[in-house]
């Protein structure tokens, strides 16, 4: 799993469509940092992030604790959601249930004409009837290990495989 | 109560047997790390209200019964804990505590065991007795959390996680700050739940400013700065934080009678320019105009008091949150 070559891959895809035509918005943090960095290269004026930790089905066991490394990064969609067409962005998708949560958090903002998903590793193992459009790589990783997006000081991605804790 | 019995009663005792915090009763002995926590979601919590959010209402308290206890008068508090609690998505039950059982006789905790059988889920009590929460939380079940709101003159946790996260909103970082606390120190729970939260914060320097009389015997101790004039505890300091006299838990005589009190400590324009030019004001409220703050400097553009009351709904939404989950 090379993660440079498969934001690559996601840069490429995405440059076939018109600028202006979306918007993104990345979940924090892996989504928001791909996000940022499509906005640069396609040189867009904007991105938003999205927050998922209000809108969470594990909040009663894993409750705010689970979230303090996105603590930091709240919710900020720069641009009307009414009516836009918006791509998600996360960085591996897995049972879906953040891109359940991330919808829940995008219409208290208002109600998009379209939303899209993308993401960079695809894990498979669905729990909820959820698909991505835009895919870097399906992937098959053992279901106590983690797959982790890091961003080294250059900005350049990498994925680290960990120990799921329990 | 035996003596005894009343000791174990009133021991802290804010975790659970996981470590985590279940109720919030003081801030005394609360490790960084949690008021860190508490403050960086109260950072998420503010991003509910943006304007750019058309639902101003998250899930996480949804089916979960919040019952605001106050057996003392409060409206800034009671409703900002209301408020809170709704944008949480919790019901909320509002006792009128004078209209209660409680006077028809019925015992403090006689009442609680009653709530908790109507499922109460989380109780944020006022009381005017010191340490009343603390007993409360000794006593309910483990999947209830207490919230002291204010109890006596011993701790108001909210205020002072609030006002955390107002100096750091406006100052960014604990180290390298002097604040400065002035009036009725004695009486004030604000002020001592302050005091113990920039001490665990490291803030540089804590100075409180009043007469001897309001002043507590302990602040060495604490490692706070005693002055009896505003010209000279007031130099150089970044935060400026008045309190309200607290006539109602006064003896005669203890205070300057009439307008002697806010000549010699009344925080007015010439004061404040003795501060740093950015310093901040702030003050718990409710404030008494002319008595320990000029209306000039309540109005004026280094006051942040009204950014206080706002904050205190986000804080109150993090700490009923966090405090549900654990």
């Amino acid at each position: 799993m090379n993660a440079e070559k498969l934001y690559e891959k996601l840069l490429e895809n995405i440059r076939q469509r018109q600028a202006g035509s979306f918007e993104l918005a990345g979940l924090a943090m892996g989504g928001a940092w791909i996000a940022e960095r499509l906005a640069r290269d396609l040189g867009l004026p904007r991105f938003g992030v999205i927050n998922v930790a209000f809108h969470r089905d594990d909040y009663a066991e894993k409750g705010m604790t689970a979230l303090r490394t996105a603590s930091t990064m709240p919710t900020n969609l720069p641009f009307d959601v009414n009516a836009a067409n918006i791509i998600l962005i996360d960085d591996v998708l897995l049972t879906g249930r953040t891109v359940r949560a991330a919808l829940n958090e995008l219409f208290d903002f208002g109600r998009p004409a379209q939303v899209e998903l993308m993401v960079l590793a695809d894990r498979g193992k669905r729990e909820l009837p959820v698909a991505a459009n835009f895919v870097g790589e399906k992937v098959q990783v053992p279901d106590h290990q983690i797959l982790v997006l890091e961003k080294d000081a250059a900005g350049k991605f990498s994925f680290q495989l960990e120990e799921r804790a329990e | 109560m035996n003596a005894a019995h009343k000791e174990a009663s009133q021991f802290v005792n804010q975790f659970n047997a996981a470590g985590e915090l279940t109720h919030l009763l003081t801030l005394e002995g609360l490790p960084k790390e949690q008021i860190l926590h508490i403050l960086d979601t109260t950072q998420q919590f503010v991003s509910v209200t943006d304007p750019s959010r058309e639902v101003r209402k998250v899930p996480l308290l949804r089916g979960k019964s919040v019952f605001n206890l106050f057996f003392e008068n409060s409206t800034r508090t009671r409703t900002t804990f209301e408020i809170a609690a709704k944008r949480l998505s919790a019901d909320v039950i509002n006792l009128d505590i004078s209209t209660s059982s409680t006077a028809k006789g019925e015992s403090l905790l006689d009442t609680i065991d009653n709530l908790v059988a109507m499922q109460a889920d989380i109780f944020v009590v006022r009381h005017n007795v010191s340490r009343a929460p603390i007993e409360i939380a000794n006593h309910v079940p483990p999947h209830v959390h207490v919230v002291n709101a204010g109890d006596g003159s011993h701790q108001h946790p909210t205020q002072g996680l609030l006002d955390m996260y107002t100096m750091r909103h406006f100052k960014q970082d604990f180290r390298g700050l002097k604040v400065a606390i002035i009036g009725d120190v004695v009486h004030s729970r604000v002020a001592k739940s302050n005091i113990h939260a920039l001490t665990t914060l490291g803030c540089e320097e804590i100075r409180v400013i009043g007469p001897e009389s309001l002043l507590p015997s302990d602040l060495d101790m604490l490692g706070v700065k005693v002055f009896h004039s505003m010209e000279e505890g007031l130099q150089g300091v970044d935060v400026v934080m008045t309190l309200r006299i607290q006539k109602e838990r006064m003896e005669v005589g203890q205070v300057p009678e009439g307008d002697a009190f806010f000549k010699q400590y009344g925080l007015t324009s010439s004061r404040l320019a003795l501060a740093k030019p950015d310093a901040i004001v702030m003050h718990p409220g409710p404030m008494n105009r002319g008595v320990e703050i000029d209306s000039v400097v309540a109005d004026g553009p280094q006051s942040v008091i009204l950014n206080q009351v706002t904050f205190g709904i986000a804080v109150r939404m993090a700490v009923m949150s966090i405090l549900a989950s654990n």
